[in-house]
């Protein structure tokens, strides 16, 4: 438990969690994400899309790290595309990359110490959030042991836990539950829709079932345009028998996109 | 401080008597709460069966506190700062600064007819480490870190500083043995480090590095050993001049900070 300031439940000032109009990203010299329209609230997104629809690119833009080369991108009611300040945004947003580098002399908890302060977490604060987040990803045995030493499961986890050590508004995972155990993804799922009560969580994947078993709301992405959005009973209502897939679900997410490659041809 | 209860009042109040009423109660639990003498009678007054309990509790939180994990101990700050980035990525760069400086001071003490090495050298030996300090290429954590509001011209600047720390009192040292003016030796060296990333905000750093150290290379190191001058910049009235160019570039750089919020491609 931690105790909760005024600010958090203060209402926001903003409609949407995420903002994007007609965003353009390149990737490169290629432009990965062709203007996209994407509106998010509180809730847990999924991001799902064939190899190479411009996910990793789209996250990368919505995390601040990669500048749109066009359109309009607003998190939290903070313009973020262009040359605006980036800070008041950033000390919102939790993000966990595909490849995630990181120092591996780190113990667990130096490591999300570390990222906890680049945060801007108050520094008295730090320890707890650190522990906690550790604790709420299973990693509490392992806090002290060296990042270098875990199984690429665990360095998964430490990624989740320092995304989420400043209880970000908006968290962007991405590819989160690779290297997962069937087991560690039930309780990751469970630690997702508890985030997803009061934050706008985005996770990109390409496991159809995660998403309809952890989401709110699905979205299909195909060559950096958005092709659908809606909750997982519409994805599993645009599926036909005779659709590609082993579940309704899969079925509905082939159907979209052999529409989607049949409309643009 | 309120006034005691009486001794009648504690003894129900410990037994738990359901006679006595809230406001009693409460104005009870209020006193004891700041009056170390009237817990001291509350506990005389104790039935046992309470004191078992408490016995009891007593014994399950010592169990609970041996059996579970050990409190984590104090760390030093030293012991989590020698496995920070910069002593795995940026001791390498450093020490290779420091014996190529080693060299120039050799070179010179043992060939005094040449032109000062170590003065043709101080200017870029911060560059190296200025180039390491913020790159894609070499910080790992790069992606996780670019995406944090630390991120920016605030985190170059500390990262340049630590590089500054090590190669400045180097610098002093070469210059002191070799009899090189000591202004002479740190105010090109600034001015270099503060112009590579003013020049960084438009192209990236590493870029503006390896174009400021290939242009001083070309147009002065090479000349002055081939003519074995001294060249005109390096002549000891230059100092204010190169104070002046670290202070613009300084300025330059302060005033293009919102240029550093996103780590560059050129990175």
């Amino acid at each position: 438990m931690r105790t909760i300031s005024a600010a958090e439940t203060a209402p926001a000032t903003y409609a949407w969690a995420v903002h994007a109009e007609q965003l353009r990203v390149k990737a490169g010299r290629h432009l990965a994400v062709d203007g996209l329209d994407l509106r998010l609230q509180t809730g847990v997104h999924g991001l799902l899309g064939p190899n190479g629809a411009g996910k990793t690119t789209l996250m990368r833009a919505l995390a601040t790290v990669l500048k749109p080369s066009g359109g309009q991108l607003t998190l939290l009611g903070e313009t973020v595309s262009g040359r605006a300040d980036l800070r008041r945004a950033r000390r919102g947003l939790g993000y966990l990359p595909q490849d995630f580098g990181f120092y591996p002399r780190f113990t667990v908890r130096e490591f999300v110490e570390y990222m906890a302060w680049l945060k801007e977490v108050p520094k008295p604060a730090i320890p707890g959030a650190a522990q906690r987040a550790i604790e709420r990803v299973g990693l509490t045995a392992k806090a002290d042991a060296k990042m270098k030493t875990l199984s690429g499961g665990m360095v998964r986890r430490a990624g989740i836990a320092q995304a989420i050590v400043n209880d970000p508004q908006v968290l962007l995972l991405d590819e989160p539950t690779v290297g997962l155990d069937p087991e560690q993804r039930l309780d990751f799922r469970d630690l997702l829709a508890d985030i997803g009560v009061d934050s706008c969580v985005l996770v990109s994947t390409h496991l159809v079932e995660d998403v309809v078993a952890a989401c709110t709301d699905v979205i299909l992405m195909s060559e950096g345009k958005l092709v659908f959005q809606g909750g997982p009973e519409a994805l599993i209502a645009h599926g036909d028998q005779g659709d590609a897939g082993f579940s309704p679900a899969e079925r509905g997410y082939s159907a979209l996109l052999r529409r989607h490659r049949g409309g643009v041809a | 401080m309120t006034t005691h209860p009486d001794a009648g009042v504690l003894a129900r109040y410990a037994e738990g008597d359901p006679a006595l009423d809230e406001a009693n109660v409460w104005s009870v639990e209020t006193h004891l709460e700041t009056c170390a003498d009237c817990r001291g009678h509350l506990a005389g007054h104790a039935p046992d069966d309470t004191l078992a309990l408490l016995e009891r509790v007593a014994a399950g939180i010592d169990r609970g506190i041996a059996d579970g994990p050990s409190p984590v101990p104090r760390r030093r700050a030293w012991s989590a700062a020698s496995r920070r980035w910069f002593v795995v990525t940026l001791a390498p760069w450093l020490t290779m600064t420091a014996a190529v400086l080693g060299c120039a001071v050799l070179l010179q003490l043992g060939m005094p007819e040449l032109p000062s090495l170590v003065l043709l050298l101080a200017p870029v030996a911060p560059l190296p480490g200025v180039a390491v300090a913020w790159n894609r290429r070499t910080d790992p954590a790069w992606e996780l870190i670019a995406g944090t509001p630390a991120a920016g011209l605030g985190m170059l600047l500390r990262r340049t500083a630590v590089v500054l720390a090590v190669v400045v009192p180097l610098l002093a040292v070469a210059g002191a043995r070799t009899g090189a003016p000591l202004a002479l030796m740190l105010f090109p060296s600034l001015a270099f480090t503060a112009a590579s990333i003013a020049l960084g905000a438009l192209i990236g750093v590493r870029r503006a590095v390896l174009v400021l150290a290939a242009v001083w290379s070309l147009a002065v190191v090479l000349p002055s050993l081939v003519t074995s001058e001294l060249p005109v910049v390096l002549h000891p009235g230059g100092a204010a001049g190169w104070a002046l160019a670290a202070c613009a570039m300084a300025a330059l750089t302060a005033a293009r900070a919102d240029l550093f919020r996103r780590l560059s491609s050129g990175n």
